[in-house]
């Protein structure tokens, strides 16, 4: 056999066996799903739990079909406040990490707010956003962004305090100025850093979106999942809010696992062995 | 770089700087601006424009608990342009010290140090692992504000000629201890600063790679000639390598002996000759040694 004959069905094999791999690979995560969801199922079947207060996971997934359409057009819409909020978060937390790195001065007046801020209740401040900005999109973002940029500051700053002094002082003899250090030496080396912040602040984005649309008013016929939620639960519709809560929880882990694949793609250098990296 | 306490502000790192920044851009440009140091003795040293010259040389730094301790003392060394000064000496001599003495990262307490701007090539490569090797190799030109195309072509074009043509591309991490030092070496070179400083730069190779590199160097140095700062433990590769030898003795360091090898190149490791320096540099290590116990 020529060897143009026996690619094709090695190369099928290679590619089978690495779908098995990958399902292999999930087979953890969805065993242990299924566990938690019989267990509850059981609870809630044989316990003396009203639907009201814990609707069985067959409630739930009945409720989120009869409801597809209001689910995704809320999705819709948080999703839309997750992903502007979280990238705004990013942008402000690096651009903060880094102007902390920079001066001292600044280090030490900002982050003590920086810290306070995340002691804000937002139910305390939502009607000053909505007084200030209306009903929209913006209070909403005001809020994702002010759970949400703490973590990429802190890991932003770690990330750019991690670079090697002997670094630096390489790119010193080598004529950097203080501006090129930073752009050629401690930026890149603070991706890594910044971008497991922002993992973080994905992750917490999500719970950010409910905070902020059930702590500020919404007009218009869809109003996010969070705003839903409550919606439901003061409506006694508990099993549609459970639907919600479980797109969110699913709508979290997707960002969660799309990120870590953009890290791949902006910082390949990071996915090494530490062993390997100086 | 042991000498320097850990700096907890970088910003510190930029305030003194002393390098000739004209000079950094334009590749081919040996003629820098005469450095001095200020506040300077001048009686020790006469001016020398090409190369380099030290001229009593001190200088002290804190230790941990915040006591003095003298580094270098008394040090005066030259190397005339083009030539390859070694200098050997015991751990904790202050090698590091004076390489960046000369290099404009630290300022004598006392004594003039003169000649040309000079960059550093640290012990470890230091190549940063989100750049390909060519990109580390012309980091000084993208510094220099040459665009990534130019600094690139002219990052191949010299890893064409040292003998490291296919490597442009490989990451750091895919690339041997050798090859990684390598790459730093042509990076320094590409810093077009005329006087070079290798801090220990084979210290960390195995003894076959080691020998690989010195040859590796002493071609390449033929092909980009600069005016070379050696550090070495290793006595053996000075007298290898250099056109003269400075022995140091242990802390604080002072020039014990100096010795000029007037042998061709490339020199062997088993040539007589060069076993016959060896010899009588290790001497004056032993006898530099037994001096400071004394003292």
């Amino acid at each position: 056999m020529s060897p143009a004959q026996t690619t094709p069905p090695r190369a099928h094999r290679a590619s089978r066996r690495a779908m098995v791999e990958r399902i292999a690979r999930g087979l953890p995560a969805a065993l242990l799903a299924l566990a938690l969801l019989g267990a509850w199922e059981l609870y809630a079947d044989l316990g003396s739990v009203s639907s009201i207060v814990l609707p069985a996971p067959h409630e739930v997934a009945t409720e989120a079909w009869d409801n597809a359409g209001l689910l995704a057009a809320n999705l819709e819409l948080t999703a839309q406040e997750v992903g502007l909020g979280v990238l705004l978060a990013l942008m402000l937390g690096f651009v903060l990490g880094v102007l902390i790195h920079l001066s001292p001065i600044l280090r030490r007046a900002v982050y003590p707010l920086a810290v306070g801020s995340q002691a804000v209740p937002i139910a305390l401040i939502g009607v000053l956003l909505v007084f200030w900005w209306g009903f929209g999109v913006l209070p909403k973002l005001f809020v994702i962004v002010l759970i949400c940029f703490f973590p990429v500051v802190v890991t932003t700053v770690d990330g750019l305090a991690s670079v090697d002094p002997d670094q630096l002082k390489l790119l010193r003899t080598l004529g950097a100025s203080r501006w090129q250090a930073l752009r050629f030496g401690e930026l890149p080396a603070a991706v890594p850093a910044a971008l497991s912040g922002a993992r973080i602040a994905l992750a917490v984005g999500v719970i950010g979106a409910y905070i902020a649309e059930t702590s500020t008013a919404t007009t218009g016929p869809y109003a996010g999942l969070g705003h839903q939620i409550n919606a439901d639960i003061n409506a006694l519709q508990t099993p549609r809010a459970y639907a919600a809560a479980v797109v969110l929880f699913v709508f979290a882990i997707a960002c969660f696992y799309t990120l870590a694949l953009a890290e791949r793609v902006l910082a390949p250098w990071a996915q090494k062995p530490r062993g390997e990296i100086h | 770089m042991g000498f320097i306490a850990p700096n907890a502000d970088p910003s510190n790192l930029w305030g003194n700087a002393r390098g000739g920044s004209s000079v950094q851009t334009q590749i081919e440009s040996r003629e820098g601006p005469t450095q001095q140091a200020q506040g300077a003795d001048h009686s020790h040293a006469p001016l020398e424009p090409n190369g380099i010259a030290l001229g009593g040389v001190n200088r002290a730094y804190k230790d941990g608990r915040g006591a003095e301790v003298q580094a270098l003392q008394d040090v005066s060394l030259r190397a005339p342009r083009g030539s390859v000064l070694a200098v050997v000496g015991p751990s904790g001599c202050g090698k590091t010290t004076l390489l960046e003495l000369i290099c404009g990262l630290q300022q004598p307490d006392r004594g003039t140090i003169e000649g040309e701007p000079a960059v550093l090539m640290p012990q470890r490569d230091l190549l940063l692992p989100w750049l390909s090797a060519v990109d580390n190799a012309a980091l000084a030109l993208r510094i220099g504000g040459n665009s990534r195309a130019r600094s690139r072509a002219r990052g191949t074009e010299l890893f064409a000629e040292l003998g490291l043509g296919g490597f442009e591309r490989a990451r750091p991490h895919e690339l041997s201890g050798g090859m990684r030092q390598r790459v730093a070496f042509v990076r320094t070179l590409l810093s077009g600063k005329p006087v070079l400083c290798l801090d220990e730069p084979f210290g960390a190779l195995d003894a076959i790679t080691r020998q690989e590199m010195q040859e590796w160097l002493t071609g390449a140095l033929v092909r980009e000639p600069r005016t070379v700062v050696l550090v070495t433990h290793d006595v053996e590769e000075a007298i290898v390598l250099a056109d003269s030898v400075a022995v140091l003795s242990a802390r604080p360091g002072r020039v014990v002996a100096e010795l000029q090898v007037d042998l061709p190149r490339p020199r062997t490791r088993t040539d007589p000759a060069v076993v016959a320096k060896r010899e009588q540099a290790l001497q004056a290590l032993h006898l530099g040694a037994s001096e400071s116990a004394a003292r």
